[in-house]
């Protein structure tokens, strides 16, 4: 009994630092377990999917990226193909390897054609959608969101027939509008905005849609502030509503930075529609599938995927140290 | 595009402010109306033509062979495409639900509590899910065989759950639709962290998790390599990978382009159709993210 009222006594003139245990000191215990425990418990199921779908994965794929395929004899019957280590070699191998890196500069030249272009299509749509005075502004939301509505896989075979040369109306409207002759969408140089378009046409709409939810959470009585001081409705889009969501365009931006280094659909698609016009190994990813299924070396397609791995985890936490504060600056930590 | 900019930016200077309709950003954004619906209209009507038509006639000029079209669809190998469109209901339904509960529970305890260890696992939650998907789908494939769920519903069910997307935006929410002083409140009048999670915070979010199934719904709708690499036989395809295999029969085979079309229209509609049924979702979610 005594010893029961000391341990009670005692937590007591602890109990103000924690608010939890303010709340109900030495009360029946609950069946939730305490805050201590709670979040861990909240984010048990995320970190058990993510430890199953993509840690153990991911050590899998350096292991694998540390061994080869060894032949021996004539390389005929079930035992003469052996799985033993490799050390780095296939990493010396990767870092040899012009087509991957041709694919990884592609990529990033695919990224510098994009993201302007989406992001500030975006903005500009985001920022028309919550002006005063626009006409359709529940057409134009839904309209142009709508191709986010359709898979890239889709989206990207339907622009490739549309890029065909028998099919094209794009074409077909420059012949009969201007008469030019048709323009080769999957020329050298041309496949680029191509695709790009591709990206454009699907990934604006969702960009906006992002874009415009965080104007419609800003506070309204700022613009009526400015308003009443007679600024107009560009000054209040471009010095007040931008600035606003610069978290918003940042949090856009880091994430279709990522997106375009890991296209995959969009080029796979079209190489299928453009007779070579996009090679096997247009972008990274095109590249390790390659590597890893065509030509069924997964040990290389192991470690290109670890280098590709390496330089976008570089990049995210650069980009992410740099933004985090901003962004999540007002929370508990 | 920088011209679009410089329009907008120019509007200011003309005399709109005395116009009830500003004409520029107005018709910026029909232009964008017009991009963005261009292909689906040509999908239409391409999608009523026969294989010679699509050839011969113009662009926009309509065929008479959609019931055609999507009878030979509908009978295409004993009617698979509908199978895969089921599937791909379950896939992205399925994943969509499981995937706004995580992200629900784990964007709630990363924005509302303090722990050891917070920063570090949100940074490796985002960044380690940044991974390329191909980068783990080898691994994620040979696991998969090993555990003896290759080509099962699960191979492309339970990776699809895990959304570092969700998790982001679900911090955001609750950091923003959920006050602490709530919390507190429920607190002090004993309520458990749990019933506080399920009673306060959960309604609190609500629009908010809608928002994160819609996007991991579309995302999964739209997944196409993770199937594409876990799936081997045609009937637990869904629809994004039925389509490429039929695609890549009709480059031989050009007769098959017409069913592509056709395939390809049906496989947006439903998501169509749920982008306007949910129209009013997305307003109320919109509207209620200006709760401040």
């Amino acid at each position: 009994m005594t010893s029961a009222t000391s341990v009670h006594e005692h937590s007591r003139p602890a109990a103000p630092a924690s608010r939890a245990r303010r709340v109900r000191p030495g009360g029946p215990r609950r069946w939730s377990p305490s805050p201590r425990r709670t979040p861990y418990a909240l984010i048990a199921p995320a970190v058990l999917l993510f430890v199953g779908v993509f840690l153990v994965p991911l050590g899998y794929t350096v292991y694998l990226s540390l061994q080869k395929t060894q032949v021996s004899g004539l390389g005929l019957g079930l035992g003469s193909r052996k799985q033993v280590a490799a050390g780095f070699s296939n990493y010396t191998t990767v870092f040899h390897d012009g087509e991957l890196w041709d694919s990884i500069l592609r990529a990033l030249l695919y990224g510098c054609i994009l993201i302007p272009i989406m992001l500030g299509l975006a903005v500009i749509f985001a920022l028309i959608l919550d002006a005063q005075r626009v006409r359709f502004q529940r057409l134009g939301r839904m309209a142009i969101f709508l191709p986010y509505a359709v898979p890239t896989l889709i989206g990207s075979m339907i622009w490739g027939m549309m890029y065909l040369p028998a099919f094209s109306p794009i074409n077909w409207a420059l012949h009969a509008v201007f008469g030019i002759q048709g323009i080769n969408f999957f020329g050298q140089r041309i496949v680029f905005l191509s695709v790009a378009n591709i990206g454009v046409w699907g990934g604006t709409g969702f960009n906006m849609m992002v874009l415009y939810t965080s104007l419609r959470s800003l506070p309204q009585e700022a613009y009526e502030a400015a308003r009443i001081d007679g600024a107009n409705e560009r000054q209040i889009a471009l010095r007040i509503k931008l600035p606003m969501i610069r978290p918003a365009v940042i949090m856009t931006a880091i994430f279709s930075t990522i997106a375009t280094l890991q296209v995959f659909n969009e080029p796979y698609a079209m190489h299928q529609i453009s007779y070579g016009g996009v090679s096997t190994t247009w972008t990274p990813l095109m590249t390790i599938y390659k590597d890893t299924y065509t030509a069924n070396n997964i040990y290389l397609g192991s470690a290109e995927s670890i280098v590709i791995a390496l330089l976008m985890f570089a990049l995210s936490v650069t980009v992410l140290r740099l933004t985090n504060r901003q962004i999540f600056g007002g929370e508990a930590r | 595009m920088s011209a679009g900019l410089l329009t907008t930016a120019a509007q200011g200077t003309a005399p709109s402010r005395t116009r009830r309709v500003s004409l520029l950003p107005t018709s910026v954004l029909l232009l964008g109306v017009v991009y963005a619906l261009l292909p689906i209209l040509w999908v239409l009507i391409a999608s009523t033509k026969t294989n010679t038509q699509l050839d011969s006639y113009g662009a926009f000029q309509p065929g008479g062979s959609f019931v055609t079209n999507f009878k030979n669809l509908t009978s295409y190998d004993g009617g698979v495409f509908w199978t895969w469109m089921l599937n791909t209901a379950l896939y992205a339904g399925g994943g969509g639900i499981l995937s706004a509960v995580v992200s629900a529970l784990t964007g709630y305890g990363f924005a509302k509590y303090r722990f050891r260890g917070k920063g570090f696992l949100f940074t490796m939650i985002l960044v380690g899910m940044l991974v390329p998907a191909v980068v783990l789908a080898v691994p994620q494939y040979l696991l998969v065989a090993k555990l003896g769920l290759a080509n099962t519903y699960w191979a492309v069910l339970i990776p699809s759950i895990i959304s570092p997307y969700g998790i982001y935006l679900a911090r955001i929410y609750a950091g923003a639709s959920v006050p602490d002083e709530v919390i507190e409140a429920a607190r002090m009048d004993g309520s458990g962290e749990w019933r506080t999670f399920l009673r306060i915070a959960v309604p609190m979010m609500t629009p908010g998790l809608v928002t994160i199934f819609l996007f991991q719904f579309v995302a999964i709708w739209n997944n196409f390599l993770l199937p594409w690499l876990m799936l081997s036989s045609e009937n637990k395809y869904p629809l994004t990978v039925g389509l490429f295999t039929l695609l890549d029969a009709g480059t031989s085979q050009p007769s098959l382009y017409s069913l592509v079309l056709v395939g390809s229209l049906l496989s947006i509609l439903p998501l169509i159709a749920l982008f306007f049924l949910l129209q009013r979702f997305w307003r109320v979610d919109l509207g209620a993210g200006s709760v401040k």
